[in-house]
């Protein structure tokens, strides 16, 4: 049994050490935001964070993550209360066929995390990892500055932490 | 007792005239008067496109250009062990820039160092390779140079602490390390070989790297390209001490300089992936020159069969395993899916018992790349790696390297893996603030 602490709750999983988070939390703890993509870190469609920065689960086994915090697109809103990054990439409609979208926001979110202001430049230099194929990158690019605009209004406030 | 003191005085003020004068005749050098930047109309095509070429491999653009900045408009932190140096404004801006140098000024600048206005030239300016490039090539450089956009932009001042500060202290430098350096140049290896010393040792001055520096920064001849550092990088070493698992073969290196990576050496990454970015983009016959004449200084492959791909031998995964049992289990969850995939180069990951970063003495090369990855090209197919910085600790790291230079590089544990990993940290986590200046309101998107 390995603790693995997912959106601010910790986990009992009975996994092997090597397994990939990203199978844990699809379909040990079904949580199925973080997508599978192509199993190898090149597509960015499984992006979740750990300790605050973005990180590609599906080449990130469990043996690493003892004692972290892991965050998912789960922890940061719901349907009935999207946070700040969820309600911008609706609002810019950013998604196509939506399967990139939820590593797409978490790396987002991550790059907002520390930087509240970025520019277009380090938006695109931020999200280069991840790919979308429908080519939404412009209104995904929208999308991040609105939620930067978003964090930053009063009602707002305190959404850019993370469970 | 009076009369004395007055001979000494006028001994001391003669030896201190006379000193000054000698530093002012060694260190002076007289203004070249500004012209009005040339139209760009009056600079023939071709030469403007041999230029393009030479700039490229001269790899200008990477010191003169900031990331996101305007071409060639200067302003990069260069560190060096005396203070930062930004790099100058290249385009014809007449006021910030070089667009009132007359081509004699260029040409005396690229040869000895000098400013147009006379001012000494610190050497993170290369022209102790420069000062090899032909006149005819100066000033193809100076065609292609003065008809870019002129871009208004003023360096930042450079951070040096004193005596470093003071300019003509260069001259001094000059005298002890400038020797205008002669080309290496033998008829009996053949035209390519001599064009390859020509560029390698002028204009491409791959030694501003990949050769050790003295306590004052200037390259110890005895030890041409035996390795050297740049930017928390190791340049490896290229002659006969190279420690790359497989030879470098002239095919090779044309190869990797040419596509940015080689199936028996793996991927160029760190300032080198800017290196290859240009040459990807220069004649062939120059790529084929380098390659050449590198071959030639990497020395004969060796007789202990080092020289075939099939040679490369790795430690059996048991033995290494019981060396470092936590870094195993890393390598085997996190990396081999890739390295041990079979795909071939650049759609699998090399087969690490290949990978000179794991031979190298200094395992920071290592360390970058597992940390940060190698990141797509943009508008160019490679390989890419994703970066491991955020999901593997320090502890976590140091087991991974011994395990890796236990199993693939087959020689002793390095030294003081522990510090080497938490500085290469840090200095990615500086890198990483730099890039995350905020934006201004007026560069923020709007809805």
């Amino acid at each position: 049994m390995i603790t693995l602490k997912v959106n601010g709750q910790d986990h009992q999983v009975d996994a092997d050490p090597d397994t990939p988070l990203l199978y844990v939390l699809r379909n040990d703890l079904e949580l199925n935001a973080a997508k599978f993509g192509c199993g190898l870190g090149q597509c960015g469609s499984c992006t979740v964070i750990v300790d605050g920065q973005a990180v590609l689960s599906c080449v990130t086994p469990l043996l690493l993550l003892e004692g972290k915090q892991v965050t998912t697109l789960e922890g940061l809103g719901t349907v009935a209360a999207p946070a700040p990054i969820q309600r911008a990439f609706m609002e810019e409609q950013a998604a196509q066929c939506g399967y990139c979208i939820a590593g797409m926001m978490m790396r987002a979110q991550a790059l907002l995390m520390r930087n509240s202001k970025p520019t277009d430049a380090q938006i695109r230099a931020e999200l280069e990892p991840n790919l979308c194929r429908c080519g939404t990158h412009m209104r995904i690019l929208r999308a991040v500055h609105r939620a930067a605009r978003l964090m930053d209004t009063a009602d707002a406030a305190g959404d850019r932490s993370i469970r | 007792m009076a009369g004395q003191l007055r001979i000494i005085t006028g001994i001391a003020a003669v030896v201190l005239v006379a000193g000054a004068a000698a530093g002012f005749a060694v260190a002076w050098r007289p203004s070249i008067a500004a012209i009005s930047p040339p139209q760009p109309d009056t600079f023939d095509p071709a030469m403007v496109k041999r230029g393009r070429d030479l700039a490229a491999i001269g790899n200008c653009n990477t010191c003169h250009t900031t990331q996101g900045g305007a071409n060639y408009a200067g302003g990069l932190p260069v560190p060096t062990p005396f203070g930062t140096i930004f790099s100058s404004n290249i385009t014809p801006d007449a006021a910030t820039g070089i667009g009132g140098w007359p081509e004699a000024a260029f040409v005396r600048a690229m040869r000895s160092g000098v400013s147009r206005d006379g001012r000494q030239l610190y050497p993170t300016f290369p022209y102790d390779h420069f000062t090899n490039v032909s006149e005819a090539d100066d000033r193809a450089l100076y065609a292609f140079l003065m008809t870019r956009q002129p871009v208004q932009a003023s360096p930042p001042a450079n951070q040096l602490s004193f005596p470093f500060n003071y300019r003509p202290l260069i001259a001094g430098w000059k005298l002890l390390y400038f020797h205008g350096r002669d080309v290496p140049s033998n008829e009996a290896k053949g035209a390519e070989w001599n064009r390859g010393a020509y560029l390698v040792e002028g204009l491409a001055h791959c030694g501003a790297c990949h050769t050790p520096r003295n306590a004052l920064g200037a390259e110890r001849v005895n030890a041409q390209f035996s390795g050297g550092q740049v930017d928390n990088w190791h340049a490896y070493a290229l002659n006969d001490t190279s420690h790359a698992p497989v030879r470098w073969t002239a095919d090779a290196l044309y190869a990797y300089l040419r596509h940015g990576w080689q199936a028996d050496h793996g991927t160029a990454r760190g300032p080198m992936a800017e290196v290859v970015d240009n040459l990807a983009s220069v004649p062939d016959n120059d790529v084929r020159a380098i390659a050449a004449y590198m071959a030639d200084i990497s020395g004969a492959p060796a007789p202990d069969g080092k020289s075939g791909a099939d040679a490369v031998a790795q430690s059996s995964p048991a033995d290494a395993a019981q060396a470092a049992p936590a870094g195993a289990a890393i390598y085997a969850a996190a990396c081999a899916s890739c390295h041990e995939s079979g795909r071939p180069l650049p759609y699998g990951g090399i087969n690490l018992a290949r990978s000179t970063a794991v031979t190298s003495p200094d395992p920071r090369n290592l360390i970058n790349i597992v940390l940060a990855g190698v990141g797509a090209v943009e508008g160019e197919r490679g390989p890419i790696m994703p970066g491991f910085a955020a999901s593997i600790d320090d502890t976590q790291m140091v087991a991974l390297l011994n395990y890796l230079r236990a199993r693939f590089g087959k020689r002793p544990a390095w030294d003081d893996l522990d510090k080497t990993v938490r500085e290469a940290r840090a200095a990615q986590a500086v890198s990483l603030a730099a890039r995350d200046v905020p934006a201004e309101s007026s560069q923020r998107g709007k809805p």
